[in-house]
């Protein structure tokens, strides 16, 4: 026995131990034979659609109590669609022409797919994936194959598929499902939503040939956190990762204890405490930190997995999700944020010089309008029924708002006029990462509904210094006085046009600044999730009045050093 | 035979929700039930059919022209006339 590592995506975060069950789903071949009488074709296939109405309904039932009726009505849609009198009528023309049963469903479901399939609006289009997906139910049944093979696991396992249909991922039982790990799929595959969903731990993208390395009941270790399956692990594997399943277990217990508390200064100050987020499946991560909202979302890893941009419903269905992971919090999208030194395929970028001075954030947004619009529908589409936000990085300059609010504006015409249902009062606000956006907080608040200070890029434009430059990186200082005296400015000026600012930079979640931007007046405070308990423990320590005292002094020196040396010794004193 | 033509107010148009209780309105009848979107090309299909109605595409503003035959042809009209001016209920 020798124990053997495979690596994929990780896509839903947790550890599993147990046996392989490889599943893999019936061919859905159709026989060649004689067709029976035009009777007894149609009462072959009435018995399928009566099998299929049963199936449908207890898959309604299951998805309705493990997720919601929001998942779950589509297998209502199924079932209204199983009683069409279109495919009833299509299915008998062809049995009446001498095909069987299987032959003239399967023509059928083409037919009808097709007149979806090419209509403009992408919702009606959608549903032709629904009517093939019945379809195939059907025909299932007509061949007499069982639900899914899937009804044969009898113990707790680790399910090996090629790929998961939605179907076959709700069709999942909780009991015996420990995870799933398939060949195909990506990030944002439905497959891999609905695990996060459930909270299962999933593993996508091993690549071909997975289930030759793999046979049911084989002994597999899978960590959903890095992507690792382990086959065949030995007993000093196994009794790691039973460690650390157990540790993690107990960690999120007690995560979650105090992740249920509102942030609140000593004085009774109430203050967010939220999470940076880059992907949709940190969501859960965050909440399980304690997260009391999303302060910044990335998008950038939905525009630089492909070689073409996202579409709107893809963009959408991720969006939705981690709206709904964060169930009623404030989420604040911020709009595509990508720049020369990590150009996407698809976009025509210049040689430049200094890429972060160039072509990059807003500035591409507002020059590609198409591809500024599809993400800016995808949001406000999703957000209908949620607390969200959207948010522009890297404005430097009146203008350039206006503009692009003026481009929120024609969106919402569209969507009105098209009937699209979406949410029309998302605020909309910018990121603080420029000095200049610093300088005019009070002109720009009169079209901006709120701040988020970005640390890192406005110490970078600030100290005039590349991070990524070992020769000068030193100057990198977050808590220099001329950046701090930048976030005052800000939070001052936008509170005094009545708006909130918030900081969504590496400094919102680091203990030695916490203090000061506490007693600057700072609102909301987001960060890495690993970062949040031990911020929410430190604010609920501190008065306002005490945090002020503090930010005075801070302020009262010349260099970052001694700023960092004085809050070294506030914070042991704490 | 009884026809009417009607203007969709719902948000969403005869898609989703308001598509599905439009089809199971029509299926309490009897009649011959036929629905047509005015404002978009196409022909008269089957109201009974939700994968039909569906290819109507269907959007809020439009128009669609609704016809019944059979014995309980006015009733059935008046029922699927007051689903839609109503906005399927919907608030």
């Amino acid at each position: 026995m020798m124990e053997k590592t495979l690596k994929g995506i990780p896509v839903s975060d947790g550890i599993a131990i147990g046996p392989a069950f490889c599943y893999i789903p019936a061919e859905l071949t159709i026989p060649v034979c004689a067709a029976g009488t035009v009777d007894e074709e149609m009462a072959r296939f009435d018995t399928a659609r009566e099998r299929a109405r049963i199936e449908l309904q207890s898959l309604f039932e299951a998805i309705e109590k493990r997720a919601s009726k929001e998942e779950a009505a589509i297998f209502e849609a199924h079932q209204e669609m199983l009683s069409d009198p279109a495919l009833e009528g299509k299915v008998r023309a062809g049995v009446e022409i001498g095909q069987t049963a299987e032959q003239a469903l399967v023509k059928a479901i083409e037919e009808l797919s097709d007149l979806l399939v090419g209509m403009d609006n992408e919702l009606f289009a959608a549903r032709a994936l629904d009517v093939k997906d019945v379809g195939r139910r059907v025909l299932r049944i007509l061949l007499r194959l069982p639900d899914t093979a899937l009804s044969t696991v009898t113990e707790p396992s680790i399910i090996i598929a090629e790929d998961m249909s939605p179907s076959d991922t709700a069709s999942l039982d909780p009991k015996l499902t420990l995870g799933f790990i398939t060949s195909q799929g990506g990030l944002t595959s439905h497959s891999a939503i609905l695990a996060r969903t459930l909270g299962l731990p999933a593993i996508v993208g091993m690549g071909n040939g997975l289930l030759e390395k793999v046979s049911s009941g084989l002994p597999i270790v899978m960590d959903g956190r890095t992507g690792e399956m382990i086959l065949e692990p030995d007993d000093e594997t196994i009794a790691r990762y039973k460690q650390i399943k157990a540790q993690r277990e107990s960690h999120l217990l007690s995560l979650k204890t105090a992740a249920k508390k509102e942030t609140h200064t000593s004085n009774g100050r109430r203050v967010e405490v939220a999470a940076n987020i880059g992907e949709a499946l940190s969501a859960r991560e965050a909440m399980e930190h304690g997260a009391e909202g999303i302060g910044l979302l990335r998008t950038e890893f939905l525009y630089l997995e492909d070689t073409q941009p996202p579409s709107e419903e893809k963009q959408y269905h991720i969006y939705r999700e981690i709206f709904e992971v964060m169930s009623g919090r404030p989420v604040i999208v911020r709009t595509l944020d990508i720049g020369g030194d990590k150009p996407p395929s698809y976009l025509p970028f210049p040689d430049e010089m200094n890429p972060f001075l160039g072509w990059r954030a807003i500035r591409i947004s507002l020059d590609e309008p198409e591809l500024f619009k599809t993400q800016l529908r995808a949001i406000l589409r999703a957000a209908v029924g949620h607390h969200a936000r959207i948010m522009f990085p890297m404005v430097s300059d009146l203008d350039e708002l206006r503009r692009a609010r003026e481009i929120v504006e024609a969106v919402k015409r569209d969507l009105e006029l098209a009937s699209v249902e979406f949410a029309a009062d998302v605020p909309v606000g910018i990121m603080v990462e420029t000095p200049a956006a610093a300088m005019l907080v009070d002109v720009l608040a009169e079209v901006s509904d709120f701040f988020s200070l970005g640390t890192n890029d406005l110490t970078q434009y600030t100290m005039a210094v590349d991070r990524g430059n070992a020769k000068v990186s030193g100057l990198f200082q977050p808590l220099h006085p001329a950046v701090l005296r930048l976030i005052r400015q800000t939070i001052d000026a936008g509170h005094a046009k009545g708006k909130w600012v918030g900081m969504c930079g590496e400094l919102a979640g680091m203990t030695k600044a916490i203090p000061i931007l506490l007693g600057f007046g700072l609102d909301e405070f987001s960060m890495n999730p690993r970062a949040i308990p031990e911020a929410k423990n430190l604010i609920g320590k501190l008065t306002d009045e005490k945090a002020r005292d503090i930010a005075g002094q801070a302020m009262s020196f010349g260099t970052a050093a001694e700023i960092e040396t004085y809050m070294k010794g506030v914070l042991a004193l704490l | 035979m009884a026809e009417a033509t009607i203007q969709v107010k719902n948000k969403v148009g005869l898609h989703a929700r308001p598509a599905a209780l439009f089809v199971q309105t029509a299926n309490k009848f009897q009649s011959k039930i036929k629905v047509k979107n005015l404002t978009a090309t196409g022909d008269l299909v089957d109201a009974k059919s939700i994968i039909m109605v569906l290819t109507l595409g269907v959007m809020k503003d439009h128009e669609v022209l609704i016809q019944t035959d059979g014995i309980d042809a006015d009733l059935a009209l008046d029922a699927l006339k007051s689903l839609i001016e109503n906005n399927f209920s919907e608030a």
